[in-house]
């Protein structure tokens, strides 16, 4: 039992972290943008496919490397292209955008790269358990946590550290005097979308050497990756992370005890925190407009 | 548009819907597509009550349309072979839904609201998704067929004959949308209209807008969830699909696609979405594609809609 409720809470700490770094992405672009980015679980996947293309040529490091730098790439792109005559007109547009946007997507993976699932090669020495024991502790699991607290890490040292990251800040609370100040705004929204999307396009390749490649497999991560960001406060990231992680763990002891809830458990959390603390458990008064 | 210009296109309008089923045929269309119209019509006016008139944008309808859809299928299925006492049953379940769930949320605004509807409409889809034993999980609820009904007086087949159900869905149809436009004339509806259009000057007025809000929720949704009654028994199959988020995104863009600032405009958008989903599907296998790509260019090119297009053409 004890190694039942172990194993169901460290697998709700790796899904807890995917929907960390998804939500975190989002987060960044609605933040400063006020765009929800329905489009976000299609680049996960674009992500993922991208690096088992390059995979034969770079191997599985290189892949990791390169695979969410060209994600970002297209996601500026794409920015650039659809999503920047969009703002400061109507929310309403840009989500029906972003999610037209998933559609297509969604669809052009499957053209690709087959509506089959394909297995992601991982190194052998990572896939390998740590313990007999505690079967469930394969290298991989641990490096994936790793690697997402090291990505969480290096983009919070961004945001409070580098120019770029200051300006992200600053544009979030207050983008007009920003703008006032000098700073180009187009840009600082193109970059700021950027750096959301290779978030993604990480979270893709590491889900897929966990979970092998489907076309749909951002789609099941994009809802809860929104109650995250929902219950941990409008409007923080660090909430965002927290909510990511909470809900992963709380969505893994359910599993548990009543496995058929593991899904909905994570609704009724955000139910009770809008109506306890409507803000979140982090979000700044006010930011609910 | 002028009054007259705008009486004879609605004469026009219930005159093209009265005969639908027949010229649908010459088209190239059959019945029960005649009727996914329509369908689908009320459902997207039953959102656009909520997104056009009183400016909050909702993306977790399906939810509602789906809890019509199940109430009653298993109704029907479980409890008692009538088509009256199902719709009945899935009107109360979705519209009790949308009471509760409207109260957790009116405060939230914009995208935020959108954000939280959505996130809502999941709930939902995951119990009829993993509640096999009841609701049939990911196959869908089968084993139950829509029955004739039986006023008494008159007795309309409804079960066999897809003619005699088109009008039946019309019928309901009629009666939802004079619903809404009565409401929309009322002080209540003036009421919608003035906090979409500055929500803090009606504030300062003296609105409730919080509860305003709530009650146009809970109408638009009870509306959406009759339309999914009816097109679980237009159906007589209902499957989770009826209430994912991707069916959210369908009856936002149908009323987009028609024009949202006006009372028929999602009708419109309806028939236009439908008609091209049901020949693009048949043609070609990326269907998603083409759909996703009508989205893109709607939003880019005509965000005012069909109507809103003819709109502007008739003033200018």
């Amino acid at each position: 039992m004890q190694q039942l409720i172990l194993f169901n809470v460290f697998n709700g700490l790796i899904v807890g972290a995917f929907y960390a770094l998804m939500a975190l992405g989002l987060s960044l672009i609605l933040n400063l943008s006020g765009v929800i980015n329905f489009a976000h679980g299609g680049f996960l996947a674009l992500g993922a496919y991208l690096a088992y293309s390059l995979m034969p040529f770079i191997g599985f490091w290189g892949a990791l490397l390169l695979a969410p730098f060209l994600t970002a790439a297209i996601g500026l792109v794409i920015e650039r292209a659809l999503i920047r005559p969009l703002y400061g007109r109507d929310p309403l547009y840009s989500l029906l955008l972003t999610f037209g946007l998933a559609y297509i997507l969604e669809d052009a993976t499957r053209y690709i790269w087959g509506a089959q699932s394909l297995p992601y090669p991982i190194p052998g020495w990572l896939a390998r358990p740590l313990s007999t024991q505690y079967f469930f502790l394969t290298g991989y699991r641990l490096f994936m946590v790793a690697l997402v607290a090291l990505a969480v890490g290096t983009l919070f040292v961004i945001l409070r550290r580098t120019r770029l990251g200051m300006r992200i800040r600053a544009g979030t609370l207050d983008l007009e005097t920003v703008s006032a100040l000098g700073v180009n705004v187009r840009v600082l929204r193109n970059l700021n979308f950027g750096l959301g999307i290779y978030l993604a396009g990480l979270a893709g390749v590491l889900a897929a050497g966990m979970l092998g490649l489907q076309p749909t497999i951002g789609t099941s991560l994009i809802m809860p990756s929104f109650v995250a960001i929902i219950v941990g406060g409008l409007g923080s990231l660090p909430g965002t992370l927290l909510g990511g992680i909470l809900i992963g763990i709380a969505s893994g002891l359910t599993t548990v005890f009543f496995p058929s809830a593991s899904e909905a458990v994570i609704y009724v959390m955000m139910g009770l925190v809008l109506l306890l603390r409507p803000r979140g458990l982090f979000g700044e008064e006010g930011r609910l407009k | 548009m002028s009054r007259a210009r705008h009486d004879a296109a609605t004469v026009l309008l219930w005159v093209a819907l009265l005969t639908m089923p027949f010229w649908m045929k010459a088209v190239g269309g059959y019945t029960e597509l005649a009727s996914r119209v329509v369908v689908m019509g009320l459902a997207a006016m039953a959102l656009n009550f909520l997104l056009g008139f009183t400016g909050t944008l909702s993306f977790g309808h399906a939810a509602y349309f789906g809890i019509g859809a199940y109430g009653v299928g298993l109704t029907l299925k479980y409890l008692a072979p009538s088509t009256g006492w199902g719709m009945l049953v899935g009107v109360m379940a979705g519209t009790l839904a949308a009471a509760l769930i409207g109260a957790l949320i009116v405060r939230l605004r914009g995208v935020y609201f959108a954000m939280v509807t959505i996130a809502f409409g999941q709930v939902f889809y995951f119990i009829t998704f993993r509640w096999n034993t009841v609701t049939g999980g990911d196959d869908g609820l089968t084993g139950w067929r829509r029955q004739p009904l039986d006023f008494g007086w008159a007795r309309l087949d409804i079960q066999n004959h897809d003619t005699a159900f088109y009008y039946f869905a019309l019928a309901c149809f009629a009666l939802s949308v004079g619903a809404m436009a009565l409401l929309l004339r009322s002080p209540f509806g003036r009421t919608l209209l003035a906090i979409r259009e500055n929500e803090r000057r009606a504030r300062f007025l003296g609105i409730a807008i919080e509860r305003h809000l709530w009650l146009s929720f809970v109408i638009s949704c009870a509306f959406a969830s009759l339309a999914g009654t009816l097109y679980a028994l237009l159906n007589n199959f209902t499957d989770p699909r009826a209430l994912r988020w991707d069916m959210s995104g369908n009856f936002v863009i149908m009323a987009v696609l028609g024009g949202m600032r006006s009372f028929w405009g999602p009708l419109i958008g309806a028939g236009i979405f439908v008609v091209l989903q049901d020949y693009v599907s048949s043609r070609t296998e990326n269907w998603m594609s083409v759909v996703g790509l009508v989205f893109v260019l709607e939003v880019l090119f005509f965000p005012r809609g069909v109507l809103g297009l003819l709109r502007t053409r008739g003033a200018s």
